[in-house]
């Protein structure tokens, strides 16, 4: 199959490839752009583990053909720290909070509660589990990644964390 | 001393040791998507090998094609169970004593199994090359019903074990048969059944289910032709073994196969084994001498890799009328599927299923175990549960239960009523384990107050009342789980994995700037060695845990290990690390007598360093203990500061914990609501306590998937009905209930820093109080037993059968 | 988890993509979100040779208001119903069912035309159609046509569809100021589909309902309106005997799959109840 040219935006770098038309998206991040972080867990488009930002939209890169990206502006897990390249509010939530142990569905989860914030600056502990009810997690439970994201929301929004009592 | 000088507070604080919640190192790089998972591993020239696979359960493979897919372009191979012949590899050895098919060898056994490996330039034309092979299948009669497995006419299995009356554990009985263990008086168990005023018999069934861990199994098989050495990067539990096992059958020595474990995305015993996709790889990358990766998908990874439980277990307690236990006997029929790739420590075949006496003094007890084979996926495997350990605390959680439903008695009080005693410990059991130490009614009276369980019961009450008024739809139930779980395999007078004994390893290294590399035979995959096993090692020898860097799964550099599984990390490397630390300790006074020009016995350790008695202020840092041992050590001794201790355990240890989970059920849509869920853990000496949250929540929410509807289903023609996300119940953040952890703390006494180990506490505990919750809602409408899993339709079903439905 | 191979098309107006599937013939299907289509080809249980990606197609998207209806490009998306004021006063209930579709991400690309066009038994948005007697616009080689949702379905996966055709909008009739409503869906955890799900809009007067219609999901191989279930409240309070009959009568027209959700019985068992429940919230809503 001849493969068609793609150039996008990842990272806020511009990119550009050559792909089959078939060639999924998450496959594109992974090999031709080597951004191993986004990650695959399923194929049947459940778990979320392959989540980036593409155009202000949480998507599940599994689902998507790269050519179907072509021009649009995506945000991986790797570029989700400052600029300075310390640790986004998110990132040290996670750290804090423990909402990680194996990191597999890392990179989806805080890709997808970013977004998750701009839509939602100040969720509540229900709207936060609806909002990450498309990101499987298999260790934690997911009662600390909910914390993780409350203290990222409150210093997004320079508010005082109170960390909920057990 | 002045005001700058540290306290011995901060002193501590600043090792960040064992008992604080020291944040994870892993998560800089985790949290930053830099994780170094297998399917990361890029080498030049890599090519990519896929699965042909059966859709048929029981067939003869009459033939397979591959022409059309070698002119697929980018496939370069088709291999079959004919190519690996030619290597003596078609067929693998298991953990317990089996062989297994690794490519289909003239016929299929379950669906799904390995028929070919297609090898191409890439994952896309492995795909499509895939899709073009041909086989052509003769269907043979199904065998899914294990209950039905010994019968007469029984459909043959294994013909490759035609003629063989005995396997690796004793006499077969039946063509289907694999083995029978027991252990126990029966008897004296016979004889406290017959003359018991109560007696229960109930088949309790633990369902098939699979440890799903969120990355699939995978490997990269590297042989490079020039040095002759094979290295491999895979996903596993147990690298060494790997390396062990590949030089036992590929006959390459061992010394050329390099096995890297990176980081794992979970694995829960999925992970333990290996699996044909390891194998293939490996062939295929020696074959063409270019780097071959092996990713499996998530169907595959479900319906393929080994399974885990599907032990229907016939229980059966004898009491006093007064809710006495005096005997306890248990019948198991263990359905292994089509091969025996069961990974328990080789003298166990029935893993460590004989801690079914569990919390309770049963002065005599009998077990026996009939494993047989089925036309489903091999196994099982351990899937968070030490060795067939769930499936026991299951099994007397739920017969508890039911005893007390009998007496009319409060399961906990039934429960109160025969616990072993403090005093007891170290208690011997009537099915022959050690337990080291418990206390078991302060953990159980400290979660029914906690829970205010007195007036749950009260409220459960007035509900059911309400109900029978049909005032309310809802029932009410109360599941208590009070589980004593054996973890920490383990010693070597019993326990060995394919004959390497089950002892693991540490190795520390000082460098002269007081920091320190740590290597362990361990290999975590989400537990967080990293950070926990270096706060070990700054209690023992005072050296920052930030200063200590943790490594594990490169084989090359590891000391030999059998892995991280059955939560055997903590009690087992977790004493060599605490060993190891107490060598460097040992070496440290030494040359710190001398630099300090005492006698070694004046000085006495003091958190980070060691102090001359009656001289406070003559003190010697480990930190600068460590620069003198590269440059000023005693006359006659070695410079240098290190140490490697292989520990192998008196015992293994006993967690326990007391759980109770409160749950609502309508019964006109059998959905249920887990109002409440609180598990109290005694793990002996907490390292991390974060960590051990981290551990009780997930294994808590597996534990909920398990009981409310995670299973590998089959229909009666073999064909997996639950094979992917889509019915493979995976909770979400929303069904996944909020959990309330608490704690007791009752030291292992044979283990130097006295941890037990906590990773699969949660679902060997979790289970029966999610089962036992939905099991009280319904006894008082006149059910004994329901089945788990208890699925909305399955609460329903119950519902209706009790004859409650409008 | 590699679709097979196939060649890519990206129109950009409604005219070019009918000539692309008119001219590619049976090897060619419209790629609109894509979450029903893709997961299959990833199995290799779809293999199209031809995507027509509609992403490009002008005048697919938009939500307006044409007099007392309410005109949705088809290639709106879950998440765009979700934002949309225009839908959260005059079309509520599709707000609640959109949000009862499968995940967050999933809702950022699935779009309402997707969700009606393809007949599969599992979608929830066909039977919100039925009940809110939306008409759909086809556009194809032989020009434009409007079909009712209620001629839509014809069986699992089988539609009015002609070939070379496209499903370019749904116009739905405001439902009257006041009505109530509500989507019941019982589903064994979010993403998936229902185990039965019942959609009601209705309208009170003097306590008691003066308009209804019921519509089904997932409880036959197309979604149904549950004429005679509505029929039963109308005119009552709904009364405990009022609900029943309409339950019954609801179960009356179900013929669920047997599947891993449960079988044919409980299906149909939690089906009425889904009405009921449904009928109920429906009434505490209407002014």
């Amino acid at each position: 199959m001849a493969k068609t040219h793609v150039t996008m935006k990842v990272n806020g770098a511009e990119v550009e490839g050559l792909v089959e038309p078939r060639t999924l998206l998450v496959h594109f991040i992974r090999e031709n752009l080597q951004l191993t972080g986004t990650h695959i867990g399923c194929e049947t488009t459940h778990c979320g583990a392959c989540t980036v930002d593409i155009d202000g939209m949480s998507v599940k890169s599994c689902t998507m053909f790269a050519v179907q990206a072509n021009g649009s502006d995506i945000t991986t897990i790797e570029g989700m720290a400052n600029a300075d390249g310390t640790l986004s509010h998110l990132q040290e939530g996670f750290r804090q909070m423990h909402g990680l142990q194996c990191g597999y569905c890392t990179p989806g989860m805080i890709v997808r509660a970013h977004r998750l914030l701009k839509e939602n600056p100040s969720p509540t502990e229900e709207e936060i589990r609806q909002g990450i009810s498309g990101n499987i997690c298999r260790c934690t439970g997911y009662q600390n990644i909910v914390k993780a994201i409350q203290y990222a929301a409150s210093k997004i929004n320079g508010v005082e964390f109170k960390e909920a009592a057990e | 001393m002045n005001d700058l000088t540290p306290t011995r507070e901060q002193r501590t604080a600043a090792l960040e040791g064992m008992g604080c919640k020291r944040k994870r190192v892993e998560d800089i790089r985790f949290t930053q998507g830099k994780g170094n998972y297998v399917d990361d591993v890029k080498l030049p020239g890599m090519l990519h090998g896929d699965f042909v696979r059966s859709p048929h359960a029981h067939a003869r493979v009459k033939s397979i094609n591959s022409e059309e897919a070698l002119k697929v372009p980018g496939v370069l191979a088709v291999i079959t169970a004919e190519t690996l012949k030619t290597v003596n590899l078609a067929w693998m050895p298991t953990l317990a004593g089996d062989v297994q098919m690794v490519l289909a060898d003239g016929k299929v056994l379950f669906q799904n199994q390995e028929v070919a490996f297609v090898v191409a330039t890439d994952r896309y034309a492995a795909d499509d090359g895939v899709s073009k092979v041909q086989v052509e299948y003769e269907p043979l009669p199904v065998l899914i019903d294990p209950f039905k497995s010994m019968a007469p006419d029984a459909p043959v299995l294994r013909e490759d074990l035609a003629g063989k009356t005995t396997g690796a554990h004793g006499p077969r009985k039946h063509h289907n048969h694999i083995f029978e263990w027991s252990v126990g008086d029966k008897d004296l168990t016979d004889a406290a059944f017959k003359k018991a005023d109560v007696t229960i018999k109930e088949l309790i069934s633990y369902h098939r289910t699979h440890p799903s861990p969120l990355e699939t199994c995978q490997c990269v098989c590297s042989f490079d032709k020039i040095k002759g050495e094979l290295t491999i990067w895979g996903t596993f539990q147990a690298p060494h073994v790997i390396r062990t096992v590949v030089a036992l059958i590929a006959k390459l020595p061992e010394q050329k196969i390099h096995v890297i474990s990176p980081d794992i995305g979970g694995g829960f015993g999925n992970k333990v084994g290996a699996y044909p996709g390891y194998i293939c790889a490996a062939v295929a990358s020696i074959v063409t001498g270019k780097p071959v990766k092996w990713v499996e998908d998530r169907i595959e990874n479900l319906t393929a890799t080994s399974f885990a439980r599907d032990y229907h277990m016939t229980t059966e307690i004898a009491a006093t009328k007064d809710g006495k236990v005096t005997g306890l006997r248990v019948h198991v029929l263990a359905d292994h599927g089509a091969f025996d790739a069961c990974a328990d420590p080789s003298k166990w075949p029935a893993g460590f299923f004989n801690i079914v006496t569990g919390s309770y003094d049963f002065p005599v007890a009998h077990l026996s175990v009939d494993g047989v084979y089925s036309n489903k996926a091999p196994g099982g495997v351990a899937y968070r549960c030490s060795f067939r350990v769930t499936e026991a605390a299951y099994c007397i959680e739920r017969a508890m239960d039911i005893l007390a439903q009998k007496l009319g008695m409060d399961p906990a009080e039934l429960r109160l009523k025969n616990f072993i005693r403090r005093e007891q410990f170290p208690y011997h059991s009537a099915l022959g384990w050690e337990y080291d130490s418990g206390d078991y009614h302060t953990a159980m009276r400290k979660m029914l107050e906690s829970t205010d369980y007195a007036n749950l019961r009260k409220e459960q009450a007035d509900k059911r009342a309400a109900f029978r008024r049909g005032e309310t739809r809802e029932i009410m139930g109360l599941g208590v789980s009070f589980f004593t779980e054996i973890v920490g395999a383990g010693p070597s007078k019993n326990c060995d994995i394919l004959g390497i004994a089950m002892f693991d390893s540490c190795e520390i290294r000082m460098h002269p700037t007081g920091a320190g590399i740590a290597r362990m035979g361990t290999k975590s995959q989400g537990q967080g060695h990293e950070t926990t096993w270096a706060q070990i090692i700054a209690s023992e020898i005072g050296i920052p845990a930030d200063n200590i860097m943790v490594e594990e799964g490169n084989t090359d550099t590891a000391p030999y290990g059998l892995g991280t599984y059955g939560s055997r990390s903590t009690p087992v490397a977790g004493a060599a690390i605490a060993m190891a630390s107490r060598k460097i300790k040992a070496k440290a006074q030494m040359i710190a007598a001398y630099k300090l020009e005492v006698h070694e016995d004046d000085l006495e350790w003091d958190i980070d360093g060691f102090r001359v008695k009656g001289l406070p202020e003559k003190f010697m840092s480990m930190k600068d203990i460590c620069w003198a041992a590269y440059n000023s050590v005693p006359p006659g001794m070695e410079p240098g500061l290190e140490a490697v201790s292989y520990y192998d355990p008196p015992n293994m240890t006993y967690p326990f914990g007391a759980y109770l989970c409160v749950m609502d059920i309508d019964v006109d849509t059998g959905v249920y609501k887990v109002r409440r869920f609180y598990a109290l853990d005694d793990c002996g000496t907490r390292i991390n306590p974060m960590i051990i949250e981290g551990q009780v929540h997930g294994g808590l929410t597996e534990a909920f998937a398990i009981a409310m509807g995670q299973e590998i289903r089959y229909d009666d023609g073999g064909n997996v009905v639950t094979g992917s996300f889509m019915d493979f119940f995976m909770p979400t953040a929303v069904e996944t209930p909020h959990w309330e952890t608490d704690f007791t703390v009752t030291p292992s006494p044979h283990h130097p820093i006295g941890a037990k180990g906590v990773g699969e506490s949660p679902n060997v505990g979790g289970v029966p109080a999610f089962s036992n919750a939905v099991n009280d809602a319904f006894s008082f409408l006149g059910s004994t037993h329901i089945q788990m899993p208890h699925d909305y339709w399955r609460n329903w079903q119950a519902a209706k059968s009790l004859g409650v439905l409008a | 988890m590699i679709p097979g191979p196939f060649s890519y098309h990206r129109p950009d107006s409604v005219g070019d993509a009918i000539k692309l599937l008119a001219s590619l013939g049976e090897e060619a299907r419209p790629l609109a979100g894509g979450h029903s289509l893709i997961p299959m080809m990833k199995l290799r249980l779809a293999t199209p040779g031809h995507l027509i990606d509609l992403h490009g197609v002008a005048g697919l998207k938009g939500i307006r208001r044409d007099g007392s209806r309410i005109v949705i490009g088809a290639m709106t998306t879950q998440h765009e119903l979700l934002a949309s004021d225009e839908i959260r006063t005059s079309l509520p209930i599709l707000q609640e069912a959109a949000a009862l579709i499968a995940d967050p991400q999933v809702r950022y690309r699935g779009t309402l035309g997707g969700n009606v066009a393809n007949g599969d038994p599992g979608n929830d948005m066909p039977a919100l159609m039925l009940t809110l007697r939306a008409a759909y616009r086809l556009e194809g080689p032989n020009g434009a046509r409007e079909v009712m949702a209620s001629d839509f379905y014809q069986g699992a996966y089988f539609t009015a569809l002609e070939p070379g055709e496209i499903l370019t909008a749904v116009t739905i009739p405001v439902p009257a100021a006041g009505h109530g409503y509500a989507y019941e869906k019982l589903k064994r955890k979010v993403g998936d589909y229902a185990t039965a799900a019942a959609a009601v809009v209705l309208t009170m007067s003097g306590g008691k309902v003066a308009s209804c219609a019921i519509g089904l999901t997932n409880l036959h191989e197309t979604p149904l309106l549950a004429i005679d279930a509505a029929k039963a409240v109308i005119g009552t309070s709904l009364d405990d005997a009022s609900l029943k009959n309409a339950a019954t009568a609801a179960r009356a027209i179900m013929s669920p799959a047997a599947d891993a959700r449960g079988p044919v019985e409980y299906r149909k068992h939690v089906g009425g109840i889904m009405v009921t429940r449904a009928l109920q919230r429906a009434a505490s809503r209407a002014k």
